[in-house]
């Protein structure tokens, strides 16, 4: 695993360069450790309050720990009549676990977006960034199943 | 039945994105070497001319707008591609950049020339990893081949913010900090990225620019309506038969898209509404369905035509059920710097939760009313403004929807 400090020194000459920074670091480490934050505030000459700040504006970083898997229910309107709740309750189900939290082994975290974009093929999950379309509660266990 | 028009999507399927050879084939790069070889001016006065006018919602005349920008003396400027495509249905500029990449470049390069700047950078919103490394792969192909000349492009990663396509907002997030928007005067194309003027367009109006240029503005001002010339891209979603993506001409009425490129309702219902234009877009009825998708008709019929997502609802769908989530959604994405928007959309979601549940009475749809008429002209951006349409269109076109659950 890269260190955060190498990963965001990388993006040290790039100007407004802390989004693609934290990106990085979230690919790492799933998350956006607090250790991070503070070294960005120092890369990029910020106070610690402001790299916290755009860390946390954002919805698609975070800076809790997360599980290896992070899916997401889309539950914009279309999703939503396609059907979204019955999968993410599904989930929940499956999971034993509500949307926000990581289960107990830190595999899965179970979260809810907007529009990701694939609506072609409602109701839509997203399982680290990749889109599953047309997804039915009946295929929950299949698809937790796919995640090694 | 109408044919669809392929003017954006005019390689759509034919080419293999990520051989920039196939877009060279089909005579890619050819309007940019044209566009080298007119003079700046002419260039604006060509896209002017094409009447080509924004298609990432506020409808602005770009060749105008490059004016602009091309009339301000500076050291460095800037065009930014919007791909930020936030709009809930919307998926249009994703299909648009992973089927045909270059010519996304190519326009950008060509409005580069036209203003004088030599950066651009492409704001891809952080749901589309997948198509920021097809971007960053194929620009490496046009950087291989040298036909970008001395225009850079980058890539820049949203990360999951709705109000970051509002495009001062972009601009901040660009810079590195969060994303509220500006308050404007200045626009960007006098004062925008790190103060320099700069072009933002979006992802569909910049794959029209090299057509224009090769076929002359004339060419495209004679497509589809009059004053919003050409085609649109549309992503149909929800109760629809077929849920895809089409490109029309301008004139193309909202029936036939449903009914006609759409195939009608599925499972043999009937019609309810269609919102069109994504989330903050105004419900439209039945007796309106004959209505061109132009920019100004829509306008005129109290909807809008924004990015181009046809949301289909049927006679089943609860109209108070849908309107209730899409108030969520402005609730969560107001970015909070400004009071009208940021209490707005929260107290407009608790009357929407309290409607639903069926402890609301006339009087909170009275209260509604007020609220969003106040929203839509004190909230600081787009956002705030567009917000309530939702609930005032509904309140109008669906009231039995509302009186069906009042105490
Ligand atoms: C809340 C909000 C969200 C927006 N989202 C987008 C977007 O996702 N894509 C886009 O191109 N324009 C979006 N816009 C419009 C931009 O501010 C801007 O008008 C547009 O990028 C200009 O490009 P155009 O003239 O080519 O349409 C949004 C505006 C607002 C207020
Ligand atoms: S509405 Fe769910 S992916 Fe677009």
């Amino acid at each position: 695993m890269a260190d955060y400090q190498e990963i965001i020194a990388s993006y040290r000459g790039t100007p407004g360069g802390i989004i693609e920074a934290y990106h990085a670091v979230q690919r790492e480490y799933n998350y956006i450790p607090a250790e991070a934050v503070k070294e960005a505030a120092g890369v990029f000459g910020l106070s610690e309050a402001q790299a916290y700040g755009v860390a946390t504006f954002y919805s698609y970083l975070s800076v809790e720990p997360r599980g290896r898997y992070i899916i997401r229910m889309c539950e914009s309107a279309p999703c939503h009549i396609a059907g979204a709740e019955e999968v993410i309750q599904a989930f929940e189900h499956a999971l034993g676990i509500k949307v926000g939290e990581t289960t107990a082994d830190g595999k899965f975290t179970l979260e809810l977006t907007e529009c990701v974009g694939q609506c072609q093929g409602t109701p839509v999950i997203t399982i680290n960034s990749q889109p599953y379309a047309g997804v039915s509660a009946e295929q929950v266990p299949a698809i937790l199943a796919q995640c090694k | 039945m109408a044919e669809e028009m392929r003017v954006v999507l005019r390689n759509y399927g034919k080419i293999d994105p990520l051989n920039i050879d196939d877009y060279i084939n089909a005579g890619g790069y050819k309007a940019l070497e044209k566009a080298r070889s007119m003079s700046q001016a002419d260039v604006i006065a060509e896209v002017r001319k094409s009447n080509l006018r924004g298609r990432g919602g506020a409808g602005f005349n770009a060749g105008m707008k490059w004016n602009f920008a091309y009339g301000v003396q500076a050291d460095q400027k800037y065009v930014i591609c919007n791909a930020d495509e936030g709009e809930p249905g919307t998926y249009k500029d994703r299909i648009i950049m992973e089927n045909d990449p270059h010519a996304v470049f190519e326009g950008m390069a060509i409005c580069g020339y036209a203003i004088g700047a030599n950066k651009g950078y492409i704001y891809c919103r952080g749901e589309y990893p997948y198509v920021v490394d097809l971007l960053n792969q194929a620009i490496a192909q046009a950087k291989a081949k040298g036909v970008l000349g001395e225009f850079d492009i980058e890539v820049r990663m949203g990360a999951g913010a709705y109000v970051c396509g509002e495009e001062t907002a972009l601009i901040e997030s660009i810079e590195g900090h969060r994303g509220e928007p500006r308050y404007k005067p200045p626009f960007p194309p006098v004062s925008g990225l790190w103060g320099k003027p700069t072009i933002v367009n979006n992802v569909e109006t910049f794959a029209n620019v090299a057509q224009i240029i090769e076929k002359g503005g004339d060419w495209y001002a004679g497509l589809g309506a009059a004053s919003y010339p050409g085609t649109k891209v549309l992503t149909l979603t929800g109760d629809v038969v077929n849920r895809t993506v089409i490109e029309v001409p301008t004139n193309t009425t909202i029936r036939e898209v449903i009914f006609g490129f759409g195939g009608g309702i599925r499972d043999g219902k009937k019609f309810k509404a269609v919102q069109i234009g994504g989330t903050s877009g105004g419900f439209i009825p039945e007796s309106l369905l004959d209505t061109p998708i132009d920019f100004d008709s829509m306008t005129a019929i109290g909807a809008v035509l924004g990015s181009g997502a046809v949301f289909v609802m049927d006679e089943t769908r609860d109209i108070v059920d849908v309107v209730e989530r899409i108030a969520g959604f402005f609730e969560h994405e107001s970015c909070g710097k400004c009071a009208p928007c940021r209490e707005g959309t929260m107290r407009m979601y608790e009357l929407m939760k309290k409607v639903k549940s069926g402890k609301g009475t006339v009087k909170d749809i009275e209260l509604m009313k007020k609220l969003g008429g106040v929203m839509s002209v004190a909230c600081l951006c787009g956002l705030g403004q567009a917000a309530p349409s939702p609930v005032l269109t509904t309140i109008t076109h669906f009231r039995a929807d509302y009186d069906a659950k009042l105490q």
